[in-house]
């Protein structure tokens, strides 16, 4: 037979080129289109080229919630992944314990993320909400609308409460992984709780504690819904976060050029955190 | 070290065993002597391990003691028995290098770290792994991997006894037999008591002073290698030990000996009391390959067969021959003339012919 030599083979690659153009690269593109741009109306666009960008990275505001962002996201990742590790550790291995615990587990990942703001917003009022009432019934005097160190806690615990079962889930299942012959030897050695937890159970987590760090990670840093609708980022502006000031800028002001530019630097900072997480872990695999 | 007295011992995996087939071990009694290099000899499924499992403590005895140097430890974990034990497959800390996997059982019992360092390099010499000591575990190969694991095992000097389940399992026949002597020089080195677990009697018998042959949950011999191959005290040592295994045949209470069609085998006097005592009818006489001799002449106390096949091993010849619709396996030197199909005459020293009733050996009465 003889051999064809074109490249026409490439006609193939098409599909591919398609799907990730409309469902990637286009969408992207018209947030860059306007985060170089100054739009009065129809019709009167004026190129502004990096002006936004220079303008969102200076402004205070910006800059504020980025910050509190970080803390945000570091305090979920420092509470959630050792709390989830623990509760992993203290679930029963098997039976109708195990799956009881199973599902209590996984009835918060089901609730529905406003749904989960209203909760905590009701449940954590001073007046009526049980979490608040009993807090102030102890003598501690808690309120998250007005004071802003309540306010955080409340947010952090929301936060907590919502997605440490997705923590705990997942290192249940690396823990259930691990053969029954690491035990044996380790109980022969004569290792120590800790020694187990610390050279058999730790070690083997890590490929899913790496996906538990990124998608935490990614969700907390993106997180909107709850804290609107728990605090609506008060008081003041104590828990804006990235998000919702985003969404006040190019929703409520209509700023698109200001807000596309911001985007895309919001895109960039997530892009650039999970990929430095992700290369840092897998990178301390490789030595040796 | 210790001396391990198992007292009616019998485990079940089952919460309400219903008969023995449920029982993994059947009631035993047996001891292992304190400094003793032992073998557990038996085929996949005959209680081995469950065995081994119950002497270190990670398995519960369903029913009976076990007792270490006279003291009852069944509620014990192997922790607080102080017993290294080394498993079929590979098990290393794969987060650790080879050095801190060997020094691990040390540094839980608090060992001071000059001893460490001195006694995990003492046994990766041993092992032939000093070259690899600080290499990352999980990147050795599966048989480096299995010579730290059998470190880890070795590296305790005060441990009650070391267990080896089958540790030989993933490892090449070449360094198979390096290791196996390896492990007899450290136990006649350290003096510790060893059980090794095998199903391989080559294996059992170049490791093992004593070894305890295991069927069906019991153990039904305990003897030196010697002892194993000339007096088999059960049908299973005569067909297991051996290669090939023992000669068995089903037979008939005959006057002055047994029979099986119509060939006629006389007994000695005290055989044919025992025979003529017992009501059992599972009669059978046994001969090993090794001890039946062949002539091309016919004489009283001989048995005419035929010759069914002839395999040349090299060094000897093992013959099939038929005699009386039983088959046999005699082993025969290299000048072993005979061809498949020509008859040849059987004789049977007395001293090497076994009686078995109830497929347990008849002793002579002292």
């Amino acid at each position: 037979m003889q051999k064809v030599q074109n490249n026409k083979a490439w006609w193939l690659v098409l599909p591919v080129f398609l799907l990730v153009a409309f469902s990637a690269l286009i969408p992207l593109m018209t947030v860059v289109n306007y985060s170089v741009q100054d739009i009065f109306g129809p019709g009167q666009a004026f190129f502004v080229g990096t002006e936004w960008f220079k303008e969102v990275l200076t402004d205070e505001r910006l800059q504020d919630s980025l910050i509190r962002q970080f803390i945000f996201s570091g305090a979920v990742l420092l509470i959630q992944i050792p709390l989830g590790i623990g509760v992993a550790l203290m679930m029963p291995k098997s039976g109708i314990k195990g799956s009881l615990c199973l599902i209590l587990l996984a009835i918060p990942l089901l609730i529905p993320w406003n749904v989960v703001g209203t909760i905590w917003q009701i449940f954590a009022r001073g007046d009526i909400g049980l979490f608040g009432w009993g807090i102030n019934q102890l003598g501690i005097d808690y309120n998250y609308t007005g004071d802003t160190l309540d306010a955080w806690l409340t947010v952090l615990l929301m936060d907590v409460w919502h997605w440490t079962p997705l923590v705990a889930l997942l290192c249940y299942s690396g823990l259930r992984a691990i053969p029954e012959a690491f035990y044996q030897a380790a109980e022969i050695d004569r290792a120590s709780k800790w020694a187990v937890f610390r050279y058999i159970q730790l070690p083997r987590l890590k490929s899913v504690l790496i996906i538990a760090v990124l998608l935490r990670f990614m969700d907390s840093f993106m997180i909107y819904i709850e804290p609107f609708v728990l605090t609506g980022g008060g008081p003041g502006s104590s828990t804006t976060f990235l998000s919702q000031t985003l969404t006040t800028m190019a929703i409520g002001q209509f700023d698109l050029g200001r807000a596309a530019a911001f985007s895309l630097i919001y895109f960039l900072i997530v892009l650039l955190i999970s990929w430095l997480f992700f290369t840092a872990i897998t990178h301390a695999d490789k030595e040796k | 070290m210790a001396e391990i007295q198992l007292k009616s011992l019998a485990h079940s995996y089952s919460d309400m065993p219903q008969g023995p087939d449920d029982y993994a071990i059947r009631q035993l009694d047996h001891v292992w002597h304190k400094g003793g290099a032992y073998a557990l000899l038996g085929p996949s499924g005959c209680g081995k391990s469950t065995m081994l499992n119950i002497i270190s403590g990670l398995v519960q005895p369903s029913e009976g003691d076990v007792l270490f140097d006279g003291k009852r430890v069944n509620e014990l974990s192997p922790r607080d028995r102080n017993i290294a034990q080394v498993f079929q497959f590979p098990v290393i800390y794969d987060s650790m290098t080879v050095y801190d996997n060997l020094a691990f059982p040390l540094k839980n019992n608090k060992v001071p770290a000059s001893k460490i360092k001195a006694r995990v390099h003492e046994i990766a010499e041993v092992l032939e792994i000093e070259d690899k000591l600080y290499k990352k575990a999980k990147n050795l190969t599966a048989d480096e991997k299995q010579k730290v694991s059998m470190g880890r095992g070795l590296v305790r000097e005060d441990v009650s006894a070391i267990l080896f389940d089958e540790p030989l399992t993933v490892i090449d026949p070449q360094l198979k037999w390096k290791l196996r002597r390896k492990l007899k020089q450290i136990h006649e080195q350290f003096d510790i008591t060893m059980v090794y677990v095998t199903h391989d009697q080559l294996e059992a018998s170049t490791f093992a002073d004593k070894i305890a042959v295991m069927y069906g949950g019991q153990i039904v011999q305990f003897g030196t290698p010697t002892e194993l191959f000339e007096q088999p005290n059960h049908t299973f040592v005569g067909f297991f030990i051996g290669s090939p295994g023992m000669n068995l045949i089903e037979v008939q209470r005959c006057p002055r000996g047994v029979c099986f069609g119509s060939t006629v085998v006389a007994l000695e006097p005290w055989q044919v009391d025992v025979l003529q005592r017992t009501r059992s009818t599972n009669i059978k006489i046994g001969i090993r390959p090794e001890f039946v001799e062949v002539s091309s002449m016919a004489s009283d106390d001989t048995f005419e067969a035929e010759v069914l096949d002839v395999e040349d091993l090299g060094t000897y010849k093992i013959v099939t021959v038929q005699l009386d619709h039983e088959n046999m396996k005699v082993r025969q030197s290299e000048d072993f003339a005979a061809s498949t199909g020509s008859r040849v005459h059987l004789s049977f020293p007395k001293q090497w012919l076994k009686l078995y009733v109830d497929e347990f050996l008849v002793q002579e009465q002292q």
